[in-house]
């Protein structure tokens, strides 16, 4: 049997992975949700059809979402997460022990229900004491909140379907009003390489310098999204990404990271020329 | 199988028959199901350009329907509760224009809401009918033209006995609604036909808890734009008719001015509009009004807009209100309107249906998500909090009735001059002059420029109304018609 899940990642290209079997699938109100295993990436999840994590290689986009800017703000108490249905990002955090809260607000509460199920190795931290989960649109949320959070880190999925919302101008200025003020969002900021990837990318980016003084973007390598090459926005009130590391303070942690390491965190800001292009071109 | 019901689409149907005939085409379009334009093709994929087609037998002619077309109309117009239906496929303007000529003729005098559309005058351009314009009330504090008083209707037919029709909006672009039943029975009572422009009404046919329908209050006739809130395709609407007055007529008021050539696209969306609403209307448009009293609700959260709904009812000049409709006062944020809209297409690629002085509004309707809605809640907060200022007190200028001096037909052909307004009192003006707010014209063709007017003209300016409509945009010229009538 020849059993494989396949993904456009524009419309002359698509990867494949070999699939042993599907262990669950289902639409829920908003998209819908699939489970398979696999020989290379062990299981992964797809929504709508689209790569969301394996869990060969999940743990470069979690560390490098969360470790970040959490190597850089030097008091994190209040933290919202926005999306994370997959745990991953709450398990990052779960690390960190001076942190009071952790606001996360999903908008599929299935998404979380099959991952808790299906995905145990991320979705492990969901019985933090600190975690309050919001199972409503992170773009209604945050209409309420201000002055609140010390770290907003907005994990979505593309800008395209549910999480398009969160890819606008609206939701970063609210983002801005929710943050104290020296607070820090994170995004995930797609992919720079396939144009309409690389469009999006741009939108994203303007968007966010529109709103915040500082606005920088950095890059991981994640196999399993369109180009591999992946990228991150780091937006703040107060603190640089670079001339704020805290490298001692951070290292202190000893947490068992596979990717991030604060000598790391300081290259994935140095980011290739036609990237830098791309960005220049909108702000 | 072939009974006619509502879940039928005759002419959709009849499509999907054509297409499996592969029938040859020697016949117009030229395009020959795409094959002769390829750029066409791949703008609007083989579908589309396939059933962009002629009249033929199989699928009847829009002009003298006998078969398919008949059979799509019978079906709206039981879908609409109407005698008579026609599928229009020229906009609503000319759905409107043909139900007044179809009332009125050369010399006859129609009572018409000043706040009426521009199609309503542009047919008393093409027939020759005299206006008798009614006051719309106007919201003092939100600058809107509100619906009619009874009052007032009864007042214009009193006066002018011989008028033979009163035209209604119902409801107005705001979602006002006038005493629709009550002007209905006092207009036949006075042996007049009462046709009502329904742009902005489809949905009052199958939703529940909204205001009535034209034909469910009684009218004679109501112009259905289907496009609007019905989902069919842009351009395509329906004329709605009672059996008090004539099939055959309407159809060839109709043909003087409708294309023979008529677009399938259009009419097979009438066709699925039709059914769908039909079948499932009740449950669309409870989602629609939901979602618009969600979104009002959380705007009205926001401060500083107001998000209006049934509360401004009072009894006549807003009998009823829309709550599908998302109307929003902006003028506390210190915001125009029209900044606010300008502001959500700029700066946050939301593109609302207008805003004028003091309101925006949004469009919602069976193509709505929460997610949308939360965009466009989210961006005007959003707003207030990056763009509020100091609040702007705005007085909405009185309504002035106007003077008519002939019909806007001689109006509009004759021999023009233009002048400076100053000059201007005492002649015939040849023009429109429009005023934001509230939205309703202060000179048609063929009204009588008065001291009154060019006060009010002149105050207007002073107190920063959009003024429209005329050929000099600075409104320091006026084109009137030559010599003294």
């Amino acid at each position: 049997m020849d059993f494989w899940f396949s993904e456009a990642h524009t419309p002359n290209v698509k990867i494949s992975i070999r699939v042993d079997k599907q262990l669950f699938s289902t639409q829920s109100d908003f998209q819908r949700i699939d489970v398979f295993e696999s020989p290379e990436f062990g299981r992964f999840l797809t929504l709508d059809g689209y790569m969301m994590l394996t869990e060969k290689d999940e743990f470069i986009y979690h560390e490098m979402i969360t470790h970040v800017p959490m190597a850089v703000h030097p008091n994190v108490k209040n933290v919202l997460v926005i999306g994370a249905g997959d745990g991953g990002v709450i398990r990052e955090l779960a690390r960190y022990k001076d942190i009071e809260r952790i606001d996360m607000v999903e908008i599929d509460e299935e998404v979380v229900e099959v991952c808790k199920k299906y995905l145990p190795k991320t979705a492990c931290a969901f019985d933090d004491k600190r975690l309050n989960i919001y199972y409503e649109d992170g773009l209604r949320f945050i209409r309420f909140c201000k002055n609140e959070y010390d770290l907003i880190i907005v994990d979505s999925t593309d800008p395209f379907g549910p999480g398009e919302g969160l890819f606008t101008k609206e939701f970063y200025g609210n983002c801005y009003k929710a943050l104290k003020d020296d607070g820090i969002m994170v995004n995930q900021h797609e992919s720079p390489f396939y144009t309409e990837d690389a469009m999006a990318m741009q939108r994203a980016h303007k968007r966010i310098v529109e709103s915040f003084p500082i606005s920088r973007v950095y890059q991981a390598h994640i196999p399993t999204y369109p180009s591999g090459h992946w990228l991150f926005g780091f937006a703040s009130k107060k603190y640089h990404p670079l001339k704020d590391l805290n490298e001692k303070k951070w290292n202190k942690n000893k947490f068992p990271c596979k990717y991030y390491t604060t000598t790391l965190h300081k290259g994935a800001f140095y980011i290739p020329a036609y990237v830098e292009e791309l960005l220049k071109d909108v702000e | 199988m072939n009974k006619l019901s509502q879940e039928r689409a005759p002419i959709y149907e009849a499509l999907q028959n054509f297409r499996r005939k592969r029938i040859v085409p020697f016949d117009v379009p030229g395009h020959k199901r795409g094959r002769g334009n390829p750029e066409l093709v791949e703008l609007l994929g083989e579908k589309c350009v396939g059933i962009d087609v002629n009249s033929m037998k199989c699928l009847d002619n829009l002009c003298h329907p006998v078969s398919v077309i008949r059979d799509a109309e019978i079906l709206a117009a039981e879908a609409f509760g109407a005698d008579y239906a026609f599928l229009m496929v020229g906009g609503t303007t000319s759905a409107v224009q043909s139900m007044v000529l179809s009332s009125v003729k050369k010399g006859e005098k129609i009572i018409l809401p000043r706040n009426v559309h521009r199609s309503v005058i542009g047919a008393l351009v093409l027939c020759g009918a005299i206006p008798v314009y009614v006051n719309p009330e106007c919201d003092k504090r939100l600058g809107i033209p509100l619906g009619m008083k009874v009052s007032e209707v009864e007042r214009a037919i009193k006066e002018n006995p011989d008028a033979k029709a009163v035209l209604v909006n119902n409801p107005t672009y705001y979602g006002i609604c006038s005493n629709l039943k009550a002007i209905v029975d006092i207009a036949h009572k006075n042996n007049m036909l009462c046709i009502a422009d329904e742009a902005h009404g489809t949905h009052l046919y199958f939703g529940e808890n909204l205001p009535v329908s034209a034909m469910a209050a009684g009218a004679d006739m109501a112009a259905v734009s289907m496009h609007k809130s019905g989902g069919s395709l842009t351009q395509s609407s329906l004329l709605l008719a009672k059996n008090t007055v004539s099939e055959g007529y309407i159809r060839q008021i109709i043909n003087l001015t409708q294309t023979t050539s008529g677009s399938y696209l259009l009419l097979s969306s009438l066709d699925i509009s039709r059914r769908n609403l039909a079948l499932r209307g009740k449950e669309n448009f409870k989602k629609v009004m939901e979602i618009a009293e969600y979104a009002r609700k959380e705007i009205n959260k926001i401060g500083g807009f107001y998000a209006y709904s049934d509360e401004l009812i009072n009894g006549d000049s807003i009998y009823d209100f829309d709550r599908t409709k998302l109307s929003v006062f902006t003028l506390d944020t210190g915001l125009a309107g029209i900044e606010v809209y300008d502001l959500l297409r700029d700066e946050y690629d939301i593109q609302i249906e207008f805003g004028d002085l003091g309101n925006i509004l949004a469009y919602i309707s069976i193509g709505d998500r929460e997610r949308e809605i939360e965009r466009l809640v989210s961006a005007m907060s959003e707003i207030r909090r990056v763009h509020s200022k100091e609040k702007m007190d705005f007085i909405v200028p009185e309504y002035i009735s106007p003077v008519v001096a002939m019909s806007p037909n001689t109006a509009f052909y004759a021999e023009k001059e233009s002048l400076p307004i100053d000059e201007t009192k005492g002649r015939v003006c040849s023009e429109f002059v429009m005023c934001y707010p509230p939205g309703i014209p202060i000179l048609a063709p063929g009204e009588r420029i008065t001291e009154e007017i060019l006060e009010y003209i002149k105050c207007a300016k002073d107190m920063g109304c959009s003024m429209t409509g005329t050929e000099d945009p600075y409104i320091e010229k006026l084109n009137v018609l030559k010599g003294e009538f």
